[in-house]
């Protein structure tokens, strides 16, 4: 009896005169959605209903730069926008592992010390003779330590039923133990310098012009090519595309916000090379999440776990791996934050790395309450944070002012994300 | 009457308890292929029980399973799958969050090269099973569910659950908390799926409903079966009649429960 529910077999003959069997209505989504117009009003609809997307970051973002390019004239010089990209180059790249773990309806609270561990590990084997590893290998050693962490701290999340915010909790205090326990160990002043030239390279060296350029170039080529293919493939199998207006438009706005970020970057030294290694990782993840078979069950686990489990997903396995790549990215940023520095001290880690960190993946548009968010929000999050660190440390506001405006963006953020949820939980429950 | 080859689904004289309640005692049970068979019964009649062992969650204690005239066991969640059999449960299980297509997919993703999602092609088949069933409602499969009403998620549950190959598929209160246009719409949807010669099992606790769309109806009294009815031969007052008052075999514990009339 199996060809009857065939979903490809065609509609069944019912016995129902009344309703025709293929009764689409001819204003369906392909007629609205071909035009540029219909494209806009289905997103402003989406903005209305919760959907906000990247909308209130790029206000954030317009609004900051507008502020600060007129307190300080130092804040919009080419010079200020490269080392802006450096200060916020790791906090990104750690900052894309908290959007995971906050996709799946989690938090991380130990990514900070995890990533001062990886940085610490990959310094300790790059000392000469002791045990003077190469670069590649200790690099490759603090990401499996990193990772590690990672694994350890899901299984107990996982296996034993804890929720995340206490095993990383515990977590935070126990790497920073671990932290001060292998600086101070290795060094009596408590600060270990790196003595591997590639790696100090990483986070203080930078594209040659051309290079720039080219690389700016192949990424927005890409991004065409990836768009086009996939409308191409919605029309080949009778589906409707994106309009080629649209895609037209978005390569056009990526293209100038890359190349102008790339000018701006070879009027002073270049792109930095933590620019690369973050636009790498960033690319890699956001297909992971949008286009892969995991990512789709990240997202279905951060919506509804008890419907993913009832659909056959391993629930506790992609929390696992989202753990793992959470631990991942903090390595890769803790190398980032210990290359910039060119040392490792007893207080890596500290301060408010784990603040910005959240706060970047937060601000950039991730629902602390799971299953929405993208993976770019990661970079956008850093670029607000990172600014207004930047324009208050220009400014040179007192400490205690840069927390209480740094924390009250923050509660902005969070306060846009809950009144957000509430439009989609209203628009949801007609 | 129903002959061999006509029944999908027969559970004999199956049994369970949970500690000392006896959930459901001897119950006999049968869903033929292309009929709308309707569980009804007060609360705590064993209705949930009854469909939940078949759908794998707890299995039987005593008695036999027969599908599709030869005999099963059924030990969990995956085997009720292999066989076909789909429940679509009252809270619908469907992730908010992702869309339609998402959903109806969930789990079973389409791949290209084996982790790539294959978008267009889990998006025309969600479009063909749906507009097979006849569910106009979605203005676009791309909707993310939150955005659905009552009814239209109900209609993308039911999709899915008859995405899969599937022989049987048991709802559990599907129009609970719908209104009247809506429960319409999901009820039409129920007959369509008897149409293609799927059984369904539908609990309801509106016998209007009941009355609607199945063929047989079978009442549940206190973890036993009261009486297995012919819906053209049969009025309400009967039903109820046998959901209230239904003559057990066995009497277990007290009598008093039978007492509270729900309409």
């Amino acid at each position: 009896m199996t060809e009857h529910v065939d979903p490809s077999a065609p509609p069944a003959v019912t016995a129902d005169v009344d309703e025709p069997p293929t009764p689409r209505p001819p204003e369906g989504e392909g007629a609205s959605t071909e035009t540029l117009a219909g494209f806009a009003q289905r997103w402003w609809q989406g903005v209305k209903t919760g959907e906000l997307g990247s909308l209130p970051i790029i206000v954030g973002l317009a609004v900051i730069v507008v502020i600060f390019g007129l307190l300080d004239d130092t804040f919009l010089t080419e010079r200020n926008f490269t080392n802006l990209l450096l200060q916020m180059a790791a906090i990104a790249t750690i900052a894309i592992g908290v959007v995971f773990v906050l996709l799946i309806g989690e938090i991380d609270l130990s990514v900070a010390f995890v990533s001062a561990v990886g940085g610490v590990v990959m310094t300790l084997l790059l000392r000469p003779d002791d045990p003077g590893w190469p670069w590649w290998l200790a690099i490759l050693a603090a990401l499996l330590v990193t990772t590690t962490i990672g694994f350890l701290q899901a299984l107990v999340i996982t296996k034993a039923g804890v929720p995340s915010f206490v095993v990383t909790l515990a977590g935070l205090l126990i790497w920073s133990g671990v932290v001060l326990i292998l600086t101070t160990q290795a060094s009596t002043v408590g600060t270990i310098r790196i003595q591997d030239e590639t790696v100090v390279r990483i986070a203080n060296d930078f594209l040659s012009d051309a290079a720039g350029w080219i690389l700016g170039a192949v990424a927005v080529l890409a991004y065409a090519l990836a768009q086009l293919n996939t409308a191409r493939q919605r029309r080949a199998s009778g589906l409707f595309g994106k309009p080629l207006s649209v895609i037209v438009l978005q390569v056009v706005g990526l293209a100038v916000v890359t190349f102008a970020a790339v000018w701006y970057c070879n009027q002073d030294r270049g792109v930095p090379y933590a620019i690369l290694v973050l636009i790498v990782f960033l690319i890699f993840w956001s297909f992971i999440a949008a286009r892969t078979r995991f990512g789709r069950h990240v997202y279905a686990v951060g919506g509804n776990a008890e419907a993913s489990r009832r659909a056959g997903i391993n629930v506790d396995r992609v929390r696992i791996a989202v753990f793992m790549i959470s631990g991942f990215m903090a390595g890769v940023g803790g190398i980032m934050l210990a290359s910039r520095l060119r040392s490792v001290a007893t207080n890596t880690g500290g301060g408010q790395l784990l603040l910005l960190v959240i706060a970047a993946a937060v601000i950039g548009g991730t629902s602390l309450f799971g299953g929405v968010g993208r993976v770019v929000s990661a970079l956008l999050g850093a670029l607000v944070i990172g600014s207004i660190t930047n324009g208050m440390d220009l400014l040179g506001l007192a400490s205690g002012t840069k927390f209480v405006i740094t924390g009250l963006v923050l509660l902005g953020a969070v306060l846009i994300d809950a009144l957000a949820k509430r439009r989609r939980t209203a628009s949801g429950a007609v | 009457m129903a002959t061999v080859d006509t029944l999908l689904l027969e559970c004999r004289n199956v049994s369970k308890a949970f500690g000392a309640v006896q959930a459901l005692y001897r119950v006999d049970f049968e869903v033929r292929r292309g009929e709308v068979m309707a569980l009804v019964g007060d609360n705590g009649a064993g209705k949930s029980t009854l469909i939940k062992s078949i759908a794998g969650i707890y299995p039987f204690d005593e008695g036999e399973v027969f599908f599709e005239g030869s005999y099963v066991n059924i030990h969990g969640p995956r085997d009720a799958a292999k066989y076909g059999i789909e429940v679509v449960y009252q809270d619908l299980a469907l992730a908010d969050n992702l869309d339609v297509v998402a959903n109806m997919f969930l789990g079973r993703e389409r791949t290209r090269s084996g982790f790539v999602l294959d978008e267009s092609s889990m998006e025309s088949a969600s479009r063909e099973t749906l507009n097979g069933l006849s569910v106009t409602t979605l203005r676009s499969v791309r909707q993310r569910v939150a955005g659905l009403s009552g009814g239209q998620r109900q209609a993308v549950a039911v999709a899915k659950s008859v995405m899969w190959d599937s022989r049987l598929v048991i709802l559990d209160e599907p129009t609970a908390a719908l209104g009247v246009a809506q429960t319409r719409q999901v009820l039409d949807l129920v007959r369509r799926l008897a149409e293609r010669d799927l059984g369904v099992v539908i609990i309801s606790h509106n016998l209007h409903d009941v009355f609607e769309c199945a063929d047989r109806i079978t009442v549940l009294r206190l973890g036993q079966r009261v009486a297995q009815l012919e819906k053209a031969k049969t009025t309400q007052q009967e039903v109820v009649h046998a959901i209230t008052a239904g003559t057990l075999d066995q009497v277990p514990g007290m009598e008093a429960a039978g007492a509270a009339a729900d309409a």
